[in-house]
């Protein structure tokens, strides 16, 4: 079997954090989602309310 | 009666007059004048540059929303202003020349009682060597018109993908002093969801360019939002997004000369670089529009109403000092010209006092920082401001009344990373102030309460929705008021 080539370190793609499987799921999980876009909606009337 | 006049009609302008009308239209005349036929919603550019929308869902004509309510329209540029009137008569007035078809370069004098610029940039392409869609190599979502011939040469690269061809996407800012990186970052983001859609993903190379010191900067010298259980800069997220896309990124970089295929740029560090592409959008800077001003007597004053880039002075501290010595209290708060009362400046038109992120130069003197971005709620904030300021004024106030400093405000940025009902997903940003406040938020220059990102499929839903909210509004359609700005 042949050996995979090692991962390449010290490049700029090396760093970042990566989101999991997970985190990248519930990005458009609708019943997720649609609870983020209540939150975001009262984030935003706060952030207004304060510039005020 | 009172005659007011508005250079402009672009977000900020537009709001001046929408809500000067609904204020004080039946008493007072409202002139608009702005050189465009149509108003432009602007932050939806990025979806006409990627095919997903056309001309159409993103502007709409002036010239009858106008006529509906009775403001008086004029399909013209400002050229110059006279505050002082002339040797004839001490009524102020601006001189404008119509781009009307049937009219084209006839000069006309309006006089004012109060005069709100409100232009918006000139999309200074001449300031790099071959960069933009009408004298150069690259392309550009600034306006409606660049976004159809940007889709179109993004669409060509697509057809070219599928055939088996691999191609290199360049998509980031144009210049050492560009502001506007969000909207190179929505559409880079787009662009790769595009290509994913059409499964040719494989077979491009993306790559930002970017005057940013790093990632994430977005002229506000970068934000940090709590996160996972850390305050974290959102460099990290940017970065995170990048490589998940597979996306190359080139930072601290002033594009110098753009050929046929190839851009030139130099680091902050001196260095010279070449990166050859197939495709790309890069932002340009901005300048004033170029509007001169006259005394009295005739004489040449546009150097004490506007900074050497062309934008206007208004009451911020202009002083130059050291990065150090900045301070939330240089930023205008009324936006009022410090020598004629009667003349304002909104949206990007007025000079800021500097920049927000920290000013750089590379080790040849070219200065490589991100300009700060005054755009979106911002401007229409500053706009409202000026339009209550206006009304009392005219109700015999002897100055301003309102002020939207942007140290005293926050934003909120919802930027597209992919448009589609249940696979699409935004980043949604909010920063309060939108300039640090190191008096008063001694770590981090904002409230980190109100300062929050992230980014999903609702952000997606905002973005969508703040499209058809917006122009509903910009329309003066029933109840448009209710509707926060």
């Amino acid at each position: 079997m042949p050996k995979s080539a090692n991962k390449e370190p010290y490049q700029q793609a090396y760093y970042p954090p990566a989101p999991t499987g997970f985190t990248k799921f519930m990005r458009t999980c609708v019943l997720w989602q649609a609870v983020r876009f209540i939150v975001i909606n009262l984030k935003m009337l706060k952030l207004m309310k304060n510039s005020h | 009666m009172s005659r007011i006049v508005i250079l402009g009609a672009g977000i900020s302008g537009h709001t001046v007059a929408r809500y000067l009308h609904r204020m004080v239209g039946k008493q007072h005349e409202i002139v608009v004048v702005s050189p465009n036929a149509k108003w432009n919603w602007i932050p939806s550019n990025i979806w006409v540059g990627v095919g997903q929308m056309s001309e159409d869902d993103v502007t709409f004509d002036l010239a009858s929303v106008y006529k509906k309510i009775d403001v008086d329209f004029r399909q013209a540029k400002g050229v110059s202003i006279h505050p002082e009137g002339d040797t004839v008569s001490a009524a102020p007035y601006v001189t404008i020349e119509y781009t009307l078809p049937g009219k084209e370069g006839q000069q006309e004098r309006i006089n004012y009682d109060y005069l709100v610029n409100a232009t918006g940039p000139k999309l200074n392409f001449g300031a790099t060597e071959g960069l933009g869609p009408d004298h150069g190599h690259t392309v550009s979502v600034c306006t409606a018109q660049h976004a159809l011939e940007a889709n179109e040469k993004l669409q060509a690269t697509v057809d070219a993908l599928k055939r088996g061809e691999t191609k290199t996407l360049v998509i980031g800012t144009g210049h050492g002093m560009c502001t506007c990186q969000g909207a190179a970052f929505e559409y880079i983001y787009n662009v790769d969801h595009i290509l994913r859609e059409a499964g040719v993903r494989d077979k491009a190379r993306i790559v930002w360019i970017s005057n940013e010191y790093e990632l994430g900067d977005f002229g506000m010298g970068g934000v940090h939002i709590t996160r996972g259980g850390y305050i974290t800069n959102g460099k990290t997220f940017a970065e995170s997004l990048m490589v998940e896309r597979g996306i190359e990124w080139v930072i601290r970089a002033a594009v110098k000369k753009v050929e046929a295929g190839k851009i030139h740029y130099e680091t902050l560090d001196g260095e010279m670089h070449e990166l050859e592409f197939d495709f790309s959008m890069l932002i340009p800077p901005f300048a004033g529009v170029g509007l001169k001003a006259y005394n009295k007597a005739g004489e040449d004053i546009t150097g004490d109403l506007f900074l050497a880039n062309g934008f206007m002075k208004v009451d911020a501290d202009y002083t130059a000092r050291p990065y150090a010595e900045w301070s939330a209290e240089d930023w205008p708060k009324t936006y009022q010209n410090p020598t004629y009362g009667n003349l304002f400046a909104v949206g990007i038109a007025f000079a800021p006092p500097h920049l927000i992120s920290k000013p750089m130069t590379s080790a040849n003197g070219t200065p490589i920082n991100p300009a700060p971005p005054r755009t979106g709620m911002p401007s229409a904030a500053m706009a409202i401001a000026v339009a209550k300021s206006i009304r009392d004024m005219l109700n015999g106030a002897a100055k301003p009344t309102q002020t939207a400093s942007m140290a005293k405000m926050g934003a909120a940025c919802v930027a597209s990373t992919g448009s589609h009902l249940l696979r699409g997903t935004a980043a949604t940003m909010t920063v309060f102030p939108v300039v640090p406040d190191y008096d008063k938020y001694p770590e981090y220059g904002r409230d980190m309460n109100l300062t929050f990102g992230e980014i999903g499929l609702a952000g997606h839903w905002m973005k969508s929705m703040l499209h058809h909210t917006f122009i509903y509004q910009a329309k003066m359609k029933p109840g448009w008021w209710l509707l926060p700005d």
